[in-house]
């Protein structure tokens, strides 16, 4: 799960981790007040989960109350690469001597985290990373010892922050790395990590992932989840306990297993289709949850065919096929469908739908067929 | 032969009493597994199904000769669980468990690696089935029988999709083995593709992998290096946009890494054949058996 920025400086500011202090703002009048609360000099920051929100001009510093009131207004339901922006973060104007960059990554490949830090800061660091890697020093801490005060130390000096630094940028790798643990994240990035004209090392952004499967850990954290920055089908989905995610076409696709569903959408797009959303509805799933995944796929207004490509394990064909059966009863679908029932109970699942039959429900026997039908259905209405 | 579950497999269940515990080591026992024993803390002195149920791992090699133990107890238990069964002096644990979470599955691989001999596989796996000997997990047996293509996967039913179409043309397996979709698996495709190489009777091994990572990739080179048995690959989520967790908390594409054209590049470049679909990955392994 991705924070906003401001969620990651407060959740830092919680770590002891120095932040410049600003407020949130949903409303242009309540960014204005926040600015005057602040005082001006100010920034007014775009809260997306994207990066690049300088560039696209989701980033502006208010001089007075009137560039305030104007940098909100613009900002607020600005549109930053298809992201709305429903939230504004106002703080004070920080003096910045020197940008930094540092991140803590939990590192899939070598099974433990890694801890990065370069004097190359404000800037796109995988650009960095390409021209001038060795500018990134790097070092990978075992999970079970922990961050020590040397590899605080052993990384500023690989990085070239000046001897007066040494320690205070240490310091605050040590406290981000806490903060990684503690939190349970995937991710903090810090670009950039300021230096002010007093020396005082400072996070001027905050780039935090948390790990999903810890949030029953930490009910502050799962509580920050921005439902208006969900796409409504995803909302609808988290809310039914589906795992669905939503993509640009308009082939509808149920699968179960999340590999066979990944799979299956493949298969469309080789097919020629364009995949409307992946939904894995699950091992052992009941016919309940097929009705809702079946409202979870209609719901997009772009569907304008749907596809069930099941392979049944644990899942038993014929539940699917009650499962749509009380869809079509329930949902009363226009758009066709083409379904494939193989494994567990899949003699018993088809003959249920062949009794059924149900108006604009065609069957395939194998996951390339079914692709090919599906993909004819949504372009034509027909099936080849 | 077979790799890592057999006849010899004398299976602990941690969960048995928690109802798809139940079900699934009752299914195992069916098969033909020695399923010896059960684990619920609180519950020792019980039966499941004429499986004892002792409160401790290690009752469970004392009294009944565990050497195996299937993890199947919630997310928020499962670390313990295995640490546990490690602790005891088991020596093959197979976590079925889905959402743990990844410091969780950090700390304990970290751990288990300090002890070369202890195997964790998964989690978040369907488990191991080796047909017509063991099947340890939740991978519906009766599609698979015995044969000589080795099978490893990070996906469940991806896995059933590849084996039943190689089944549909009369090949089997030594071996099935998820190795599951979490960010960090006990067993990597590199440790079963080297098992895989080392059996006997697996003439050829087929990996399906999926985005997010680098195991593909990094088993790409050992294979490279290491096997001399014809391996075929598939991997899914060509279609998976950036950013996005795609059902298993490892298959998710993080800026341009962890992409399955990569994945795909990195395996052809090593001289190993990706179909681009399953049915095409299962027609590749024919081919190259007759």
């Amino acid at each position: 799960m991705d924070l906003l920025e401001y969620q990651g400086k407060q959740l830092f500011a919680r770590h002891g981790i120095p932040v410049p202090s600003g407020k949130p703002a949903k409303t242009v009048e309540a960014a204005v007040a926040a600015a005057d609360e602040i005082g001006y000099p100010c920034v007014v920051k775009a809260q997306v989960l994207i990066g690049g929100r300088g560039k696209a001009g989701g980033v502006k510093i208010a001089k007075d109350r009137a560039e305030a009131t104007q940098h909100a207004t613009d900002i607020l339901g600005m549109d930053i690469k298809g992201f709305t922006v429903h939230e504004v973060w106002i703080e004070g104007a920080s003096d910045i001597a020197e940008e930094y960059y540092a991140s803590i990554v939990f590192d899939r490949s070598a099974k433990a985290p890694l801890v990065m830090l370069s004097t190359k800061g404000g800037m796109d660091i995988e650009a960095v990373a390409e021209e001038d890697p060795a500018a990134i020093a790097r070092l990978h801490v075992d999970p079970l010892l922990g961050f020590q005060d040397f590899h605080g130390r052993k990384l500023a000096f690989a990085a070239g922050i000046p001897a007066d630094l040494i320690r205070p940028v240490g310091a605050m790798l040590a406290k981000l790395y806490a903060a990684f643990v503690a939190e349970e994240a995937m991710l903090i990035e810090v670009n950039p990590l300021i230096v002010t004209s007093d020396r005082d090392v400072r996070a001027l952004d905050a780039k935090v992932t948390l790990d999903g499967n810890s949030l029953f850990r930490h009910p502050d954290n799962a509580a920050l989840r921005d439902p208006s920055a969900e796409d409504p089908q995803e909302q609808m989905a988290r809310e039914r306990g589906l795992t669905y995610v939503k993509l640009d076409g308009d082939v509808g696709i149920l699968g179960n297993g999340a590999g066979l569903v990944m799979s299956t959408l493949d298969v469309v797009a080789q097919a020629g289709g364009a995949p409307a959303n992946f939904l894995d509805a699950g091992g052992g799933s009941k016919a309940d949850a097929i009705v809702s995944a079946v409202e979870v796929i209609l719901s997009d207004e772009k569907v304008r065919a749907v596809l069930f490509n099941i392979f049944g394990g644990i899942t038993r064909c014929d539940e699917v096929a009650k499962g749509l059966i009380e869809a079509f009863d329930v949902v009363k679908p226009q758009v066709p469908f083409v379904v494939r029932l193989d494994g567990t109970n899949d003699v018993e699942g088809r003959a249920l739908l062949s009794e059924a039959d149900l108006p604009n429900v065609a069957t395939a026997t194998t996951m390339n067929e079914a692709a090919e039908k599906v993909v004819e259905l949504a372009k034509t209405g027909v099936a080849a | 032969m077979s790799v890592l579950v057999d006849r010899e497999t004398r299976l602990v269940v941690t969960g048995i009493t928690g109802r798809e515990g139940t079900f699934h080591a009752t299914n195992n026992k069916r098969y033909g597994t020695q399923v010896v024993a059960g684990v619920t803390p609180g519950k020792g002195g019980q039966q499941v199904e004429g499986i004892p149920v002792f409160d401790t791992v290690q009752e469970s090699v004392e009294k009944a000769g565990a050497n195996t133990a299937m993890i199947f107890v919630p997310p928020r238990f499962a670390a313990d669980s295995i640490l546990e069964a490690a602790d005891a002096g088991v020596r093959l644990i197979i976590a079925i468990t889905e959402g743990i979470p990844a410091h969780d599955e950090l700390r304990v691989y970290t751990q288990l690696r300090r002890s070369p001999d202890v195997r964790l596989v998964g989690p978040n796996c369907p488990g191991i089935l080796s047909p017509g000997k063991a099947s340890v997990g939740i991978i519906p047996a009766s599609f698979f029988k015995q044969g000589n293509v080795g099978v490893v996967s990070r996906s469940g039913t991806l896995t059933y999709q590849i084996g039943n179409e190689l089944a549909q043309r009369g090949f089997g397996n030594s071996s099935i083995v998820g190795i599951g979709g979490d960010p960090v698996p006990g067993s990597s495709f590199i440790d079963i593709i080297e098992l895989f190489e080392q059996d006997p009777e697996t003439e050829i091994i087929v990996m399906s992998g999926e985005i997010g990572g680098s195991a593909e990739e990094e088993a790409a080179d050992y294979i490279a290096a290491n096997v001399s048995k014809p391996v075929v690959a598939y991997i899914a989520g060509f279609t998976a946009p950036e950013g996005k967790t795609m059902g298993h908390a490892g298959a998710i594409v993080s800026g341009t890494a962890g992409t399955a054209r990569a994945k795909a590049e990195a395996l052809e470049a090593k001289g190993v054949r990706v179909g681009r679909t399953p049915t095409e990955t299962a027609e590749i392994a024919m081919e190259i058996l007759s």
